[in-house]
């Protein structure tokens, strides 16, 4: 092959349209007819509803219908369960309760839809919802997740005893004769809260009901449009070709975009069909901090036992984990907590055992990192904190008991969340490590620049942190590739796009296999009518999985292509070499045929199609990993914490990475950028707060604090590949790592800078009033031991 | 309320008349009355950027202005940057973004251009600090900023002497 686009930092495909404001998205689809949404959302967190008055809204000019949940009748259901509980997880509990289209009888979380007003434009529709009167009945409000538990907290769901919504148990080895065998065990309870993935895009729907071709079409800002398609047309009964669902250009997904099924998402279709006429709701940034999911709460009591040498025999962790109102996403997120808790080491003996409790909270699904970071969290302080007690660096510690490269692939005899056991495929967790230090400068930070800056007054602090991500997970992407006669190449694949830069990176692997410029690779994504198997986006699967999938059809066509033009050039398929857009015979390059003509020749007007043979140069692969491939890390941070202010300013960052093989390094570091400030912005800027009522006190960006540019250090990257065996490309996933170890490493660096007298921080967010509270020992999490 | 306003705008060098609420957001009344719809919105209250537009050049927040408060006066949106958005005519600022991977889901990238096009215009030689501060007022959640600041640097450079 002439070009290799593989590996490369090739500018992206999609950015001219982009970039010109050109690129499609949901709210800038419109049509003369369309009719606006608005809903009358729930004031109270908890209560019965005793009264819903919607006269007055439907007597104002411009509005066209007024609908609660009555007037849904049988079309009014529960939302699907996404993810079943693991049906191999032996006396596991799990109480089903998804959410509803529109409260019925009552509510359970501030932002709940009651009401769907449907007007002539937005305006009108936002006037009428304020013309709504609604009487609750307040029930006291369950916010703290751990008095969520208790007995006297009062059901969220009447027809259950209590609050809890699920219980799990796993176990390695065994923790106690862990502990029998220990010189040291560590106890500690950490607290890690509620934070938004807060994508610039709000969410939003436009569903047109074509009642002469009797065809529905959704535009939805959602990450997996073939589940979305394959669901509404079960719940509208149409058959799944009248139902077309594309997820255009979506400005942010990062999880909470992948929630099926949504109230919005089920009112709108069924709204167009009702009024015949094109519909449309916008999510507004406010609704947003309600409406769309949420995640991060949970509550930790860790357990590490040590051998004085500081190896771990043994971790004990159990939490609980803030489920909201409703638990559509089953136990997705805190399976990931208690898997990535055994981090990238080799752990004998573990204990863990979770509970979701039900709150009267926005619903809680995956958002970036999906639980993994709380898992990360536990382990990387818990390691920190026995470091300090058994007088080994942090550094060392870890070094001590990362899982060793000839142990993969290594079995951590748990249950992950594709319900698949718990084994890494792949690692060299070590020489990561020693990139990171030495990147970061640890040695002469510790010896000479620390003291230095001490003694001038300052307070700064390193922070070191290792991870791994499971990533890429199944159930299987598909694609189909076709040649086109102009010799352009196109590329359909199910999965939905939010910025990953799949326009490219997918355009590479094409690229590389067939000959052609990656300008001249087109690819379609997230159109049901284009190409309607497959998942979604999620769990950092799209490169691995799509990936793998679109390779598997490149080399297909390939072989088609090889056949074909053998036998018109006259010459043998070792010959044949693609490159420039052309198949030519090796070092004779004018016998050559450019591939357009070789796609007219696969389909020609007589004789295309003989026994056993297709027409066209064309191939649809499909690629479903038996398991996740795991792609691991380690974060370093220098930071100086302010005495006066407590805000702390990252001075250095450095990140050494480990995704196996990479297909584009420009696109690879933007993912690691973005997901590093998450990940800052969880560790020390963002959290959501929410009082006694569980009315929530910061939703909006004045008082919900994203990092900004001037928050956000400079970042240097290290590439480590480690190729996972479990793919022909030998990717791993790698849209969320970035976010997954900040925390710790932030903290870390932190606690290291306050030194010796300062406060020890179990909890995450942080902020600069927290971190005084914290110093001043006010509200310490007590230690127990 | 509903009392309509005859309202004369130019919006990329094109004038165009109207008749509009006087609530009418002028971010509404660019994106769905004049259909430019490459004015995102992402927050209605004038926090995160992504809605920034020229009025008569300096940069403001489409989404804190009603369409009435733009009447006679001149706009430019970020479809104002190249005449026909093709690859090959993209503004330097844009073509920077595309260089530096500054843009993943493009949603915020139109505000981030158009506060900094005059911001190059002052400061033609700006620090990675100065970019930064000048940057701070918009919020980008994909990028963590970097390759943005990297595109500023590049486009700097390109637009000198300009």
């Amino acid at each position: 092959m002439s070009t290799r686009y593989f590996g490369q930092r090739i500018k992206r495909n999609e950015d001219v349209r982009m970039l010109t404001g050109q690129a499609l998205h949901v709210d800038d689809v419109n049509f003369a007819d369309m009719l606006h949404v608005a809903f009358y959302r729930s004031r109270d967190a908890h209560g019965y509803i005793k009264e819903i008055d919607v006269s007055a809204a439907q007597e104002r000019e411009g509005v066209v219908a007024v609908y609660t949940a009555e007037d849904l009748g049988d079309y009014w259901q529960p939302g699907p369960l996404l993810v079943p509980p693991p049906p191999t997880i032996k006396g596991l509990i799990f109480n089903q309760r998804t959410q509803v289209p529109l409260a019925k009888d009552k509510v359970r979380y501030v932002g709940e839809p009651i009401v769907m007003v449907v007007a002539e434009s937005r305006y009108i529709a936002e006037d009428a919802a304020g013309d709504i009167w609604v009487e609750i009945e307040p029930l006291p409000a369950v916010i703290d997740i751990e008095q969520a538990l208790s007995e006297d907290a009062p059901p969220i769901h009447d027809d259950l005893d209590s609050n809890l919504a699920a219980h799990v148990i796993q176990r390695k080895g065994d923790y106690e004769t862990a502990v029998q065998q220990a010189d040291l065990v560590i106890k500690r309870k950490l607290k890690y809260d509620r934070g938004t993935a807060a994508a610039m895009e709000n969410r939003g729907i436009v569903a047109q009901w074509d009642a002469k071709s009797h065809k529905l079409t959704v535009w939805d800002t959602t990450q997996a449009p073939i589940v979305i398609r394959n669901g509404l047309a079960a719940m509208l009964g149409l058959s799944e070709h009248q139902v077309r669902v594309i997820a255009p250009f979506i400005g942010g997904g990062f999880g909470p975009k992948i929630m099926m099924f949504y109230p919005e998402e089920v009112l709108l279709p069924w709204a167009s069909m009702k009024l015949n006429r094109p519909i449309k709701w916008i999510e507004d940034r406010q609704e947003n901090f309600f409406a769309t999911t949420q995640e991060r709460g949970q509550v930790h009591e860790a357990e590490l036992a040590l051998t004085r040498d500081g190896r771990v025999l043994g971790l004990k962790h159990n939490f609980i984990h803030d489920g909201g109102a409703y638990i559509p996403y089953g136990l997705t997120v805190p399976l990931n907590s208690q898997a990535n808790a055994l981090g990238p080491y080799a752990t004998p003996n573990y204990y863990s055992e979770f509970k979701v409790a039900f709150t009267n909270k926005p619903i809680v699904t995956p958002y970036r990192g999906a639980g993994r970071q709380h898992g990360v969290f536990v382990i990387e302080r818990m390691l920190d904190i026995a470091a300090k007690e058994l007088d080994l660096s942090p550094i060392e510690i870890r070094r001590r008991n990362f899982i060793q490269p000839e142990a993969f692939p290594y079995n951590h005899e748990i249950i992950f969340q594709d319900f698949a056991p718990l084994v890494f495929d792949s690692g060299n967790y070590e020489p990561a490590l020693d990139m990171a230090v030495e990147m970061i400068g640890y040695e002469q930070f510790i010896k000479e620049e620390q003291p230095r800056l001490q003694a001038e007054g300052k307070k700064v602090g390193i922070g070191v942190a290792a991870y791994v991500e499971g990533t890429g997970i199944g159930p299987y992407e598909g694609a189909r590739i076709t040649v086109e006669a102009s010799g352009k190449v196109s590329v359909a694949s199910g999965i939905g796009t939010q910025g990953q830069g799949h326009f490219t990176s997918f355009a590479q692997i094409v690229a590389d296999q067939l000959g052609v410029d990656v300008r001249n690779v087109y690819l379609v994504t997230g159109d049901t009518d284009q190409f309607h198997w497959g998942a979604g986006t999620f769990a950092s699967r799209g490169a691995v999985v799509a990936g793998n999938a679109i390779h598997s059809a490149a080399v297909e066509v390939r072989k088609k292509i090889l056949k074909l033009a053998s036998e018109k050039l006259e010459a043998a398929e070792e010959d044949l070499e693609l490159a420039d857009g052309q198949v030519r015979v090796k070092g004779v390059p004018e016998t050559a045929i450019n591939l357009g003509s070789l796609a007219v020749m696969a389909n020609p007007l007589r004789g295309a199609v003989r026994p056993g043979t297709e027409p066209g140069l064309e191939a649809t692969s499909y690629f479903g990993p038996e398991s996740g491939t795991t792609a691991s890390g380690v974060h370093a941070l220098i930071v100086e914490v302010d005495p006066e202010t407590m805000l702390v300013e990252v001075k250095k960052y450095v990140v050494v990475h480990d995704c196996g093989k990479v297909i584009n390094p420009l696109i690879l570091d933007g993912q690691i950028h973005g997901g590093v400030a998450q990940g800052l912005g969880n560790a020390f800027y963002e959290q959501l707060h929410f009082d006694e009522n569980g009315q929530l006190l910061n939703a909006s960006f004045m008082d919900y604090l994203l990092p900004t540019a001037l928050d956000v250090p400079r970042m240097e990257i290290g590439h480590f590949e480690t190729l996972s065996p479990l793919n022909p490309l030998g990717i791993k996933g790698a849209g969320e790592a970035g976010a997954i170890p900040a925390a710790p490493a932030f903290v870390q660096a932190v606690e290291n800078a306050l030194g010796e007298a300062g406060p020890e921080i179990l909890e995450i967010p942080l902020s600069p009033n927290r971190l005084f509270e914290l110093v001043l020992g006010v509200g310490l999490t007590q230690k127990t031991r | 309320m509903n009392t309509l306003h005859t309202i004369t705008v130019t919006i990329n060098g094109q004038a165009y008349e109207r008749e509009v609420e006087p609530r009418l957001l002028l971010s509404d009344f660019i994106r769905h009355e004049i259909g430019l719809t490459g004015t995102h919105v992402g927050c209605e209250h004038g926090v995160c950027g992504a809605c920034t537009i020229l009025f008569d050049g300096e940069p403001v927040r489409s989404c804190i202005m009603f369409a009435v408060q733009a009447n006679g006066h001149e706009i430019m949106t970020i479809e104002g940057l190249t005449p026909d958005a093709s690859e090959e005519n993209l503004h330097p600022l844009q073509a920077s973004f595309r260089e530096a991977h500054g843009l993943q889901c493009g949603f915020c990238t139109g505000g981030f251009l158009m506060t900094l096009l005059p911001f190059l215009k002052e400061n033609p030689d700006p620090s990675e600090q100065d970019i930064r501060e000048a940057i701070s007022g918009n919020i980008c959640r994909c990028t963590g900023y970097q390759h943005i600041v990297d595109a500023v640097k590049i486009a700097a450079a390109k637009m000198e002497g300009q």
